[in-house]
């Protein structure tokens, strides 16, 4: 069984005198234990929003949620609210983009971590704050002694984020969601988190969802890799396929038009056209196909279904990148 | 359809740099009737454009309820101190003898036939008394507001343009007078003015509310000067002169906009304070609500409460509206509601 | 380098230092946040300097100085022969028409209220160019179409756009004047991965027609080398490489740009697998209290005892055209010295950031 098994899960927002909005459309993707999956796209394709479904924080009014989260065989949407403030910290722990506002800024790191021990593991104070030193230690914040004492402000941000991630495993969760953890990070901080990451899920064997927006970042790190569009998986591979043949026009895309390293330099990059705000409403074809090379009349007749390929992953497209040219 | 069957010719040698689909085919493949349906649908997502931001938070402003209520009170406590004349059945500062002869310390007149609300202490109709207090409370608000909102912004202008010393000294006169609580404050100013009348009710209040607008416009002409705009403004080699009128002036306005019709309210209250409190105009001919309650209200209240209801109602009611309004208004200008 | 043509702009040992107020009453300083501690470069016409560093670099307070948005402490500005430094009010003003700039939020740099045809006319009027009516309208719908916006455009506000096509009303902004510099700051990092080669190419396109120089800012490593001819890596308020974009890439020579280089991801996982991370242990120290001698040793694998905390390393021209801030680049590169573990230190966050580096925190996506 697998570790977590989303299933058509989607989120619709309905604002008071506005059209309502699909944020998240028919979203099924699965996580086996121990594996760290992606859920890549830019701005606006659903990715954040799925993670805050799964772990119950849309908020109750305006938004519509639907469909199944099973983790470990139970749906998490259909559980209580209070029983669901226990799965999260204790089964399933989360990272966010910006580590100053998810800290609270008036309590001492360690006791921030130190909480979450007492509330979930039923710790006393001291016990609490001996394991959340051996935490801080262990996400390689220097010095834990004294950092346990410190508030937010004063430790930098690539810290925060360390404290952070130390909160998110203080009760071995056996899910870690990372929504976007390294943007708001340097490059050098971000290789520093990214690396604890991988060493972490080596080391504890806790699963990772990793949502992003950045390629870089997956193709070190994600097994499985989820590329989402106007709220729906267009594209779902493993990391070697993916990156090595991507199929879906958006995904080629998206590699082809990021400048990298290691790329040869003046070559003009492959500028998908358009914008998001060019997408049409998946009801009337594929969203993407204003913006699509490979667009083809069967594109705007209806959605078009996401398919099993031959490779082990799955497609969303009805004329997809040939084999022989994917390769980027 | 997996396999991409439908391209033409076989497929060309991978090159590096060459990317499927650039190359114009793939394009044909997409019949004229289903190009037509894209460019519709893709015309349909655009939208028709040119809407000001104003514009756009107007329409969020017509669509959101508590507007639409607080507009209406607002647009009905207008036009009813316009045509106050014509609305009110009878002269307000008449003494009618069918509700004199029935006056009595411990009496005094219902409605009857002609007063639909009845008497007031003196004999004069108390529903025309209260539709001609509209006037008055609307005059008194809206100059008090209009005279504090004209020199605050002056005051937050310069303070918030030149900064140095002339916005320390600004600043510092602010603080006192924000320390001071605004119902003292109009107070005082009421007692130095030798004689009460509704213009030193008026240079009350508006002298109460200056603070509050000049450290608003100061504000929001720091962050407006900060800004990434400004800055472009800047490095476009824009005079100075220019970038205060043209790009931080009408930008903090808008806050300052929104606190004067929160402030109206609030210089509704105050107004009917001091006129509560007896600092108002001392000529007990004219209807005002605030002197409505303080004089009959309180000291009749035994003998016939609605003296004091109809005018307090009449104050809750109008400030509720301009409140409405006034966080209808600040709610569609935050850009984070702009969609 | 072979033929010598003279720089468009040089900066000779530029400093920018912002002073860190304190007290209630009376603001006394109490210190200084060294935001470009001595920069020198030059840009020759019709290239392209790509300027790289972590946020608190000093790299986006340079380019705000070199077009005086904020005010040099020290050194020498030089723009077509012209010393921009030496120039008062008005001669400032009309000076910038030739040194333009684009933003990195395109949203927060356009004021809000102001349709796309008044943005751009705004520049063109306050250089007296906006006099003839038909040869202004021909001039906003031939800077548009240069963007690759259409003329309808014009009566559009700038949260009627997306992304991309606001950084294009910034771009056309900056184009309208028909400037010689263009200085950008981060100009693809708040907009979506597929709006960015857009941009990217975009700006190429149009220096290949307008024979612009440019000077990008930008924290990706990536896209700076992609767009640049030469690149300036800038660390704690200094330089510490300089090379053409080949060289730079082919043969880092800072252990800074090593680190840095080695930390970029690559969206290729064959790539992934196989690279070798320098990991730099710890933060950046604050720009108020930067380490003595070299601004880099505390963090450098490489670093040796004692010169390298005692003495601030030059740069230096260590290959043709490849100049090191190093004492020890000749050594590194020939494997005489092997890196070593570095001690995590303490650092507290900047007290008081410079106030140009504050916009360089990538925003959400």
């Amino acid at each position: 069984m697998s570790l977590l098994d989303v299933r058509d899960l989607s989120v619709v927002f309905q604002r008071r005198g506005e059209q309502p909005f699909t944020a998240v459309d028919k979203v099924s993707f699965t996580v086996e234990p121990g594996q760290t999956v992606g859920l890549v796209g830019e701005s606006g394709c659903g990715k954040s929003v799925t993670s805050l479904a799964i772990m119950g924080l849309l908020p109750k009014r305006g938004n519509k949620v639907s469909g199944e989260v099973l983790f470990d065989g139970a749906d998490l949407l259909k559980l209580r609210r209070d029983d669901m403030r226990d799965r999260r910290g204790r089964d399933i722990g989360m990272i966010f983009q910006d580590p100053l506002s998810s800290l609270n800024p008036v309590i001492p790191i360690g006791v921030q971590v130190a909480e979450v021990l007492e509330r979930h593991q039923g710790r006393d104070r001291k016990q609490a704050l001996r394991e959340a030193r051996e935490l801080l230690d262990a996400v390689g914040i220097p010095d834990p002694d004294r950092r346990l004492k410190e508030y937010p402000h004063q430790i930098s941000g690539g810290m925060r984020q360390r404290a952070l991630i130390a909160i998110a495993l203080a009760c071995k969760p056996r899910l870690l969601i990372a929504d976007e953890p390294t943007t708001a990070l340097d490059v050098t901080i971000q290789a520093q988190i990214l690396t604890l990451l991988k060493q972490l899920v080596d080391e504890t064997g806790t699963a990772l969802i990793m949502i992003t927006h950045d390629l870089g970042v997956v193709a070190g790190l994600c097994d499985t890799v989820n590329v989402l569009y106007g709220g729906k998986v267009v594209e779902r591979a493993r990391r070697h396929e993916l990156f090595a043949q991507p199929r879906h026009p958006y995904t080629h895309g998206l590699l082809n038009s990021v400048p990298r390293l290691d790329s040869i330099r003046g070559e003009r990059l492959h500028a998908i056209r358009g914008s998001v705000a060019d997408n049409i409403p998946w009801g009337e074809g594929c969203a993407f196909a204003p913006r699509c090379d490979n667009v083809v009349d069967a594109c705007l007749e209806g959605p078009p279904p996401l398919e099993p390929t031959a490779t082990g992953g799955d497609l969303r497209c009805n004329n997809p990148v040939s084999e022989e040219v994917a390769v980027p | 359809m997996t396999e991409p069957t439908t391209q033409a010719g076989p497929p060309a040698p991978r090159r590096k740099g060459e990317r499927p689909g650039r190359t114009g085919g793939n394009v044909n493949r997409l019949g004229d009737r289903k190009k037509a349906r894209l460019e519709e649908l893709a015309q349909a997502s655009a939208g028709k454009g040119g809407v000001s931001l104003f514009r756009d938070a107007m329409r969020r402003l017509r669509r959101n309820p508590a507007a639409i209520v607080g507009a209406t009170i607002i647009a009905l406590f207008v036009l009813v101190a316009i045509f106050a004349p014509l609305i009110a059945p009878h002269d307000p500062v008449q003494r009618f003898d069918e509700l004199t002869s029935k006056l009595a310390a411990d009496n005094i007149p219902g409605p009857t036939a002609g007063f639909p609300l009845g008497s007031d202490e003196l004999g004069r109709d108390l529903l025309s008394r209260l539709i001609y207090g509209s006037r008055q409370t609307l005059f008194v608000g809206v100059l008090a507001t209009l005279i504090g909102l004209a020199i605050g912004v002056l005051l937050g202008a310069i303070a918030g343009a030149f900064g140095g010393w002339v916005d320390n000294i600004l600043m510092r006169v602010t603080d006192v007078m924000l320390a001071l609580p605004a119902l003292l404050l109009a107070i005082t100013l009421v007692a130095l003015a030798s004689r009460s009348s509704q213009w030193t009710v008026i240079l009350a209040v508006a002298i109460v509310n200056v603070p509050i607008f000049a450290r608003l416009l100061r504000g929001s002409m720091l962050a407006q000067r900060e800004s990434d705009h400004v800055l472009a403004a800047r490095a476009l080699g824009v005079k100075q002169r220019s970038i205060v009128l043209r790009h931080m002036l009408p930008n903090a306005m808008t806050a300052v906009i929104v606190q004067a019709t929160l402030t109206l309210s609030v210089a509704i209250i105050e107004a009917a304070s001091l006129s509560f409190l007896g600092l108002g105009d001392p000529d007990r001919d004219r209807a005002e609500w605030g002197a409505m309650l303080g004089d009959a209200g309180v000291r009749y209240f035994e003998v016939r409460p609605e003296l004091a209801y109809y005018p307090a109602l009449a104050i809750i009611v109008v400030a509720l509206g301009f409140t409405l309004l006034g966080e209808a208004m600040r709610e569609a200008i935050d850009p984070k509601n702009r969609r | 380098m072979t033929e010598r043509t003279r720089p468009l702009v040089e900066l000779r040992d530029v400093k920018v230092h912002f002073p860190i107020k304190s007290g209630v009453v009376f603001d006394r300083t109490v210190g200084y946040v060294y935001a470009v501690d001595g920069v020198s470069l030059s840009i020759n016409p019709g290239e392209t300097y790509g300027l790289v560093g972590e946020s608190g670099c000093g790299k986006s307070t340079l380019g705000r100085g070199l077009l005086r948005l904020v005010e040099p402490t020290d050194g020498e500005i030089v723009f077509d022969g012209t010393d921009v430094r030496g120039l008062k009010g008005e001669k400032m003003r009309q000076a910038r028409r030739r040194m333009q700039m684009i933003f990195q939020d395109p949203l927060s740099s356009l004021d809000p209220r102001q349709s796309v045809e008044s943005l751009l006319l705004e520049g063109l009027k306050a250089h007296g160019l906006a006099n003839d009516k038909a040869e202004t309208n021909r001039r906003l719908r031939e800077t548009l179409e240069a963007v690759g916006l259409p003329a309808s455009a014009l009566t559009k506000y700038p949260h009627e756009f997306s992304g991309g096509q606001r950084q294009r009303i910034g771009i056309a902004r900056a184009l309208v004047l028909d400037p010689d510099l263009i200085v950008a700051d981060e100009p693809v990092s708040a907009l979506d991965v597929s709006i960015q080669a857009q941009v990217l190419n975009l700006l190429k396109d149009l220096q290949g027609e307008r024979g612009l120089t440019y000077l990008i800012i930008a924290h990706d490593l990536a896209v700076v080398r992609h767009i640049s001819d030469t690149v300036g890596v800038m660390y704690l308020g200094g330089l510490v490489e300089e090379a053409s974009s080949e060289d730079l890439y082919r043969e880092p020579m800072h252990p800074y740009t090593k680190a840095l280089m080695s930390a970029v991801p690559v969206p290729d996982p064959v790539v992934e697998d196989r690279r070798e991370r320098i990991l730099l242990a710890g933060d950046l120290p604050s720009p108020s209290n930067p380490p003595a001698g070299c601004r880099f040793h505390t963090r450098c694998p490489w670093a040796q005892p004692t010169r390298c905390a005692d003495e601030r390393p030059a740069l230096r021209e260590v290959t043709t055209g490849h100049r090191v801030a190093c004492h020890y680049a000749e050594e590194i590169a020939a494997g005489r010295i092997r890196p070593h573990e570095v001690e995590p230190e303490l650092v507290r966050p900047v007290d008081g950031a410079a106030p140009g580096d504050s916009g360089e925190l990538i925003p959400t996506p």
